[in-house]
């Protein structure tokens, strides 16, 4: 049964099991275990990225095509619902419609693109995701008049769903259309990993697989790769919008810097490398592991810079601002000594 | 023994459509102006527009050659290309600022003086760190595309970061030379004078560029090197050396790159080279992987519909080039000049 909801892909490591239980029972009990605002958003936090991050190690961890353009779906998704409610109103049919639109949308962009680029050779694809997504974060941030530009969009969702909706208090905790919404959070993005799962242990999982490790060979057995590609590449790009609507739904704004931003694609680029490529369990180590740190580790680095002050160039270097100098560090040290990530070491570990 | 058969090969004539379809892209760009000119009416804006959006074409050509022929002749893809453009325009600009003196005197010898040594500094540090990118970040990850993607994108988040180190988080703004400030009038269009001089240099260049490639022996390795790296080394020729001073070359050229453009825009970001990325990208897929000849008519087309359509309809600019992008590779899948690579 057990292994049924997890497709048979079990985590073949005894330390990695009892991570990603420990990760799920923090995350399902979040707003008991760790009460207060701040970490409740950042427990929401993870469980959206560990959905973008998985859908996207679907692409590049199975399918090995690169993509620069994942922000750019999630975004899709956050203007749906964001647009959706702005224009239809308050109410669950708004988030419905916005939800199904901005996946809807984001699955035929990336076929679009995909038809353009993976016919020829899998690189243009990164470089054209990269031109798109940019040219379409600008497109946003110009058309002001839908999308409130810059500014982004602020917008009422169903009262249910916000902590002015009150229901009472358990074990101390206040119930709340928060606490509902957290929950929404939590178990929509279960269900899309889960589903994610299967679709990675499913032939058509293995297939991609066989495409990343060798396309020639593959098409030779009999497999047309650009379908596989392609259709991946559209699996992916609607999950993302999906989480990108989760998000929208809980955060009740979006903006290009916080759906858009070419930042957020390293973030994602970044957990999949440290978490490990092509496995899903990766993403989840990955996302909660950066999670945390993004929140707290920064707040550390302008202690350190406040306590060299008087040395010459490192205080620049420790300065928060300079966050992304460390994770691009990071992120080539990860890449070189660590390419199977997290879960690739730990399951390493067990067979030698 | 029989005598063998009569073979007596013949040689089709190439076809007139063949001959048409090989000189199709070097007519994009007449074509373009000619639609430029008839979209826009009046001439003398077309004239700006079309010196202004050669001058960006040029620029652009200038940043995308290396990156090109990186690809082409090692099949690396330097996602951290932009960090050249952004580090040879912050060393550039530097080097103005500090020759203030010099670059304010409405002297055109000094003036002169002043952007070549900028010129000159910028292109130093940039190769030298062209050099040791190609060492620490690109030579581990050989042959494998999706490393090399990531460990560059990398490389260019941690230079890009490395700027705001050093010259500070914000953007710093510069004023052109004395002598290059301003503009003429011909028939009616005022054109700048940096934009008419950054046509002609980047022109120079570019026939300089092909001379080297059609009439030098290190052109001839290059060349051979595209089309057949592992005959090349076959023959003897160590293709290392010749990739890593064709890296150093193309890192320096986007240094010079970001310079002009920095003198162009008149602000320089650190962002800027990843911005100028984007375009690089286009130009170079449409150019065609690896085809220097197809990254300058690329760059032309990219530099010159980008100013018609600002003027036109400014917010369909940065979508007018996807739109490009997107036709080209309906036209030609594999770009305007893709290298045939013999495998």
């Amino acid at each position: 049964m057990l292994i049924n909801i997890l497709s048979g892909d079990k985590p073949r490591s005894v330390i990695l099991t009892v991570l990603l239980l420990g990760i799920l029972v923090a995350l399902a009990f979040a707003p008991f275990l760790f009460p207060g605002v701040r970490s409740l958003e950042t427990a929401a936090r993870i469980c959206i990225f560990i959905v973008l991050v998985a859908s996207y190690d679907l692409l590049l961890g199975y399918g090995g095509i690169v993509s620069f353009a994942h922000t750019m779906f999630f975004g899709l998704g956050a203007y749906g619902v964001a647009l959706a409610s702005e224009n239809m109103g308050r109410g669950w049919g708004s988030l419905a419609v916005g939800t199904v639109a901005g996946a809807v949308a984001a699955a035929v962009l990336a076929l679009v693109i995909g038809l353009f680029s993976l016919r020829v050779r899998a690189i243009f694809f990164a470089m054209i995701t990269l031109a798109v997504a940019s040219a379409v974060a600008v497109l946003v941030s110009q058309l002001s008049g839908i999308t409130g530009g810059e500014d982004g969009l602020n917008y009422s969702i169903p009262r249910e769903l916000t902590p002015a909706f009150r229901l009472g208090e358990f074990l101390g905790v206040k119930i709340n259309g928060k606490l509902l919404n957290y929950y929404l959070v939590f178990f929509a993005s279960l269900a899309l990993f889960l589903m994610l799962l299967r679709v990675v242990n499913s032939p058509f999982g293995r297939v991609l697989q066989a495409i990343r490790e060798n396309d020639f060979r593959a098409e030779a057995i009999g497999y047309r790769v650009i379908y596989y590609r392609i259709a991946a590449t559209c699996l992916s790009a609607a999950v993302a919008a999906l989480a990108g609507s989760i998000f929208a739904i809980w955060l009740r704004y979006v903006g290009p810097d916080t759906t858009l931003s070419f930042e957020i694609m390293l973030d994602i680029l970044l957990m999949v490398v440290i978490g490990g490529m092509g496995t899903m369990y990766g993403a989840v180590l990955g996302a909660t592991i950066f999670v945390l740190a993004q929140n707290y580790l920064q707040n550390l680095m302008g202690a350190a810079s406040e306590a060299t002050t008087g040395l010459p160039l490192i205080p620049d270097l420790l300065n928060p601002d300079r966050w992304l100098l460390w994770l691009g560090v990071l992120f080539i040290l990860s890449v070189y000594f660590f390419p199977t990530g997290i879960v690739g070491r730990l399951r390493e570990g067990r067979r030698a | 023994m029989s005598a063998a058969p009569d073979h007596t090969p013949t040689f089709a004539q190439i076809s007139l459509s063949e001959r048409i379809g090989k000189a199709a892209p070097l007519l994009l760009v007449p074509v373009m102006v000619a639609l430029g000119f008839l979209a826009i009416g009046s001439p003398s804006s077309w004239l700006t527009l079309t010196v202004s959006g050669l001058a960006m074409g040029m620029m652009i050509f200038i940043m995308a050659s290396g990156l090109t022929l990186v690809f082409g002749l090692m099949d690396v893809i330097n996602f951290g290309h932009g960090a050249f453009i952004s580090v040879g325009a912050f060393v550039g600009i530097s080097v103005l600022l500090v020759l203030g003196s010099w670059t304010g005197a409405p002297s055109l010898a000094l003036n002169v003086a002043a952007v070549m040594l900028a010129v000159i500094a910028a292109m130093i540090i940039t190769g030298a760190l062209g050099w040791a990118f190609e060492r620490v970040i690109v030579r581990p990850v050989y042959g494998a595309h999706l490393k090399q993607i990531l460990v560059t994108v990398g490389g260019l988040i941690v230079i890009e970061q490395m700027i705001h180190v050093i010259w500070g988080p914000d953007e710093i703004f510069l004023t052109r030379p004395e002598t290059l400030k301003g503009a003429f009038t011909f028939a009616g269009a005022a054109i700048e004078k940096y934009r008419l001089l950054a046509v002609v240099f980047g022109l120079v260049l570019f026939v300089a560029m092909r001379l080297v490639f059609k009439r030098t022996k290190i052109g001839l390795i290059v060349r051979a090197g595209v089309q057949n790296g592992e005959m090349v080394q076959a023959l003897g020729y160590r293709l290392r050396l010749v990739f890593i001073g064709v890296f150093i070359a193309g890192s320096a050229l986007a240094g010079l790159g970001g310079v002009m453009w920095g003198l162009y825009q008149e602000v320089i970001t650190a962002g800027m080279g990843e911005e100028m990325m984007i375009l690089v990208f286009i130009v170079v897929i449409i150019g065609g992987l690896g085809s220097v000849e197809g990254a300058f008519i690329g760059a032309l087309l990219v530099g010159l519909l980008q100013n018609y359509i600002a003027f036109l309809e400014p917010k369909l600019a940065l979508v007018s080039n996807i739109a490009l992008m997107t036709a080209v590779l309906m036209w030609r899948p594999q770009g305007m000049m893709p290298v045939v690579k013999a495998k």
